[in-house]
């Protein structure tokens, strides 16, 4: 189906809920609904951006197929969502494709790895210690920087077009309070009183896809600090690594490791389980692909701290920058993406309800 | 298929302690309740998985006595209040102490449903006025008996969806056994020791309907599940058994005319009558739209538009209305004049145009108040429009199709306090009904909101743990 027909659908579907509303407890979709009679495709683009897939208001919905009506909003939104990650996050090629297919993904993480290889082996620095004995410090940062910041460019122009099209008024420092502590807490995946989401056993409520993401969540963000950290070790106190266990970039790295590997194996068990309809079909595989880069990223990670000093390093050191530097150039066009919309969405959807109130 | 049959001839092999006849809320609370007591429980539910869970899929709120604030619920809501309530919709077709015993226990109710899975919200937006009265359920009736389901399961309750049951077999004056299709495949006989029966009301069977109301029935949509069509209750009627409520009466509102035959439930209703001039086919206004508020007067509208000749009714607005009612599921007809509309609509353009102007001319200066009852009434019109009455002249125009959509029918079982099946001869000792089957005792006429959701859930309590207590004690009397 065409971005038209998502639309569409999405505001037929829309429509229908606004006439019963019996949704309303479960998440921040609703209350936002019935604000409007009509939907414009920035208002629907919202509502997506605001839904967490919890999937409570399909098996609750008394219209569901067989029913004519064939409600299904989480897949419906899910479509829009999707639709609005690719739409406004330039280029659009890239964006189709790595949304969709975990095989592309994987291409550009094997090429990775190529490059990495090939650069070691032209450039291996005649001096340094640890992981800078395999590859300069000043070449990583040479490499890593551009394929950082390119990236975050690219999703904040995407965020700025959101902004725009759903037409949230300027923000101030209490929306984005409120909006952390909602993303912090993943209030739209609690079911509105806690009891947890819908995700994979239908309409039983459990708290799974909430712990899972968490981890995986607080555990990129430890894995980033940890970097943060080691750079800032790096440049201020002239600390170089590898550093010892009991420092602050290995205790958050290692625990951030973790956390990553045991919420990216429990998301895709889960999605395993959940009921492809009521998602975006179409992106099922690139959101695996994606799930295991990650999963890949922090594995290797770990591995990359057990084995210093060992022969199986330098492998194991290019595995693992292939892996973030893949999941980093691919950030604006993998699921990746989607943290930086639902916060924005979150933060936007206060701004709207502080000018509502007024 | 194979499993399916070894499946049947299982359920066909035990001798069941309790077997519940329908798969809505009165039939789950039954079935919950037994199985807590002890019970080995078989739900029969006609509809398959996807239809599961009746009318009662439908609903969103139940009526709870409260002496104080309890979970969603505000304020206090007494017994005598609400018997006022339940006089006033009823007209005193309600017998007292039937209702006085479902309204003191619907109390405890609201506890007992958290306990077994039931979530509640605060009131739904646009229905503030229902905030101390009625509890709402987060994601409605069918998150309601999902939750119910997963409970009954939880307890070992066996659950056989597709079963329509066409006879309940009695032996005297007892029950014996069920006759039962699984799937449409050959009746097969089901073995119990007692029955609650909870399969509904009648309102799907149209032909049906059409001997109880007349031939114009064939024109009104039915708002809820196509699978309650009153077999069990003719069955149990034609054995004899006592019968409450009017035999001829369906509870009826105006609904979207363009809602789906059946199932259409609570987004096809319509809340711009008191805003609009309503007119027949022939473009003739035929009732006071600004009688009162619409929740008081939301019921009458099935009735009235039933009363009229092909059992239809246009609505109009103008454009200063439009935003004033809840959002209708399908978008308004809409045209720049009022012959535009009257042509979209199929109506003769000049009848109705001549209805607006006279409208527009009796229409007398005021302040309009959506709100509340303004008083803005028409000067020398029949029939009046007493409220509201503000001239259709801002272009552009739009108009609503209503069709009576039946809700319920009054016809049912006699039972009493103990939820037992009365026949004149006494009650059934092993036979129990509950819900919608045997609400015409005390919803004798009208329809207080809430009320149907507090019937089966006091009743079907009631049934499950009487059901549950014959049973267990003649175990114990064969152990002893
Ligand atoms: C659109 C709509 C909205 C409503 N909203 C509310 C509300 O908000 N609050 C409220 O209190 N009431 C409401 N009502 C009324 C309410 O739905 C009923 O009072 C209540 O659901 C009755 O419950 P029940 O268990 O008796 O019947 P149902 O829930 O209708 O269950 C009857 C069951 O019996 C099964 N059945 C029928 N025949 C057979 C057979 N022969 N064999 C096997 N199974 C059979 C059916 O499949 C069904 O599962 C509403 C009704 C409608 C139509
Ligand atoms: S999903 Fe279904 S039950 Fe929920 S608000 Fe929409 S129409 Fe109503
Ligand atoms: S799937 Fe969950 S988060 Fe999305 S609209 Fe439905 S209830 Fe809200």
């Amino acid at each position: 189906m065409s971005l038209d027909t998502h639309l569409s659908e999405a505001r037929r579907q829309i429509e229908i809920c606004n006439a019963c509303r019996y949704c309303e407890g479960f998440c921040s979709v609703f209350p936002a609904m019935t604000r409007e009679k009509a939907f414009a495709d920035g208002d629907l683009t919202h509502l997506a951006n605001l839904c967490h897939n919890c999937r409570g208001c399909y098996y609750s919905c008394q219209y569901t197929e067989p029913h004519e009506f064939a409600l299904n909003i989480p897949a419906a939104l899910a479509e829009v969502r999707q639709d609005s990650w690719e739409r406004l996050v330039g280029p659009q090629v890239l964006a189709k494709a790595f949304h969709r297919s975990g095989v592309a993904i994987a291409g550009v993480l094997v090429l990775g790895f190529a490059l990495l290889m090939a650069l070691i082996s032209v450039m291996r620095p005649v001096s340094g210690e640890g992981f800078y004995a395999e590859l300069s410090h000043n070449l990583m940062v040479a490499l890593f920087a551009p394929a950082f910041l390119l990236p975050l460019y690219a999703v904040a122009v995407g965020l700025r077009r959101y902004w725009t099209e759903t037409g949230a008024p300027k923000m101030v420092l209490s929306d984005v309070f409120i909006a952390f502590k909602q993303a912090g807490q993943l209030k739209n995946l609690n079911g509105g009183q806690g009891q947890g989401c819908n995700f994979e056993r239908e309409d039983r409520y459990t708290d799974a896809r909430r712990w899972f993401h968490q981890a995986v969540l607080f555990g990129f963000l430890l894995c980033f600090a940890a970097t943060s950290v080691a750079t800032l070790m790096h440049y201020l106190l002239d600390l170089k690594a590898p550093y010892p266990l009991l420092s602050l970039p290995k205790m958050f790295g290692v625990t951030g490791g973790i956390l990553l590997v045991i919420g990216t194996i429990g998301l895709g068990w889960l999605k395993t389980k959940a009921d492809p309809e009521l998602g975006a079909k179409r992106v099922w595989g690139g959101e695996m692909g994606f799930i295991a880069l990650l999963g890949f990223t922090a594995a290797s990670g770990l591995a990359l701290y057990a084995a210093t000093g060992s022969a199986v390093m330098p492998i194991l050191l290019v595995l693992h920058l292939g892996a973030v530097a893949t999941l980093f150039l691919l950030l604006p066009y993998t699921k990746m993406v989607h943290g930086f919309f639902r916060l924005t969405a979150l933060i936007a959807e206060e701004a709207i309800k502080r000018r509502g109130s007024m | 298929m194979v499993k399916t049959v070894k499946e049947v001839k299982s359920v066909k092999d035990t001798v069941w302690d309790v077997i519940v006849v329908g798969g809505g809320n009165a039939a789950l609370c039954a079935a919950i309740t037994a199985a807590e007591a002890g019970a080995k429980v078989l739900i029969l539910e006609g509809a398959p998985k996807t239809y599961r869970g009746g009318n009662s899929r439908h609903t969103r709120n139940f009526r709870c006595m409260h002496q104080g604030p309890l979970s969603v619920l505000t304020g206090a809501y007494h017994e005598d209040e609400y018997f006022n309530d339940l006089m006033l919709v009823t007209k005193g077709k309600t017998d007292e102490s039937l209702a006085r015993h479902a309204i003191r226990a619907s109390e405890e109710c609201l506890p007992w449903m958290e306990a077994h899975g039931v979530r509640f919200q605060p009131s739904l937006s646009g229905t503030l006025s229902l905030s101390r009265t009625n509890a709402f359920f987060l994601g409605g009736g069918k998150a309601l008996v999902n939750a119910y389901y997963n409970t009954a399961q939880d307890l070992g309750v066996t659950v056989k969806y597709d079963a329509q049951v066409s006879h309940i077999g009695m032996v005297g004056d007892c029950f014996s056994h069920v006759a039962v299709s699984f799937a449409g495949g050959d009746t097969v006989e089901i073995k119990g020791r007692a029955v609650v029966l909870a399969s509904g009301g009648f309102q799907s069977d149209l032909e049906w309907l059409t001997r109880a109301w007349g031939p114009a029935a064939a024109n009104f949509l039915i708002r809820g599940t196509p699978y309650n069509r009153g077999v069990v209750l003719r069955d149990m009627l034609d054995q004899g058994c006592e019968s409450v409520g009017d035999p001829t009466q369906c509870h009826a509102v105006a609904i979207d005319g363009r809602a789906p035959k059946f199932d259409g439930g609570i987004v096809t209703r319509l809340d711009c009558v008191p805003f609009s001039i309503v007119v027949n086919r022939d473009g003739e206004r035929f009732y006071d739209e600004g009688e009162d508020v619409w929740p008081k007067r939301y019921a009458i509208w099935g009735r009235l538009v039933a009363g009229q000749p092909d059992q239809v009714g246009y609505a109009i607005i103008d454009a200063r209305s439009r935003d004033l009612f809840m959002p209708s599921v399908f978008p308004p007809v809409q045209a720049d004049t009022i012959d535009d509309l009257a042509d979209k609509l199929g109506l003769d353009p000049n009848a109705l145009v001549q209805t607006v102007e006279t409208f527009n001319a009796a229409c007398t200066e005021g302040d309009f108040t959506p709100t509340e009852l303004d008083g803005l009434s028409t000067t020398g019109l029949t029939p009046p429009k007493t409220n509201w009455a503000r001239t259709i002249s801002h272009p552009p125009f739009y108009a609503y199709q209503l069709r009576p959509g039946v809700t319920f029918t009054y016809l049912g079982l006699k039972t009493g306090h103990d939820a037992r099946v009365q026949t004149t001869n006494g009650p059934l000792p092993n036979v129990f009904a509950a819900g919608e089957i045997m609400a015409g005792s005390i919803l004798g006429q009208g329809y207080l909101a809430g009320f149907g959701m507090t019937i089966g859930t006091v009743f079907g309590r009631i049934a499950g743990q009487e059901a549950a207590k014959i049973v267990l004690s003649q175990e114990a009397q064969h152990v002893a």
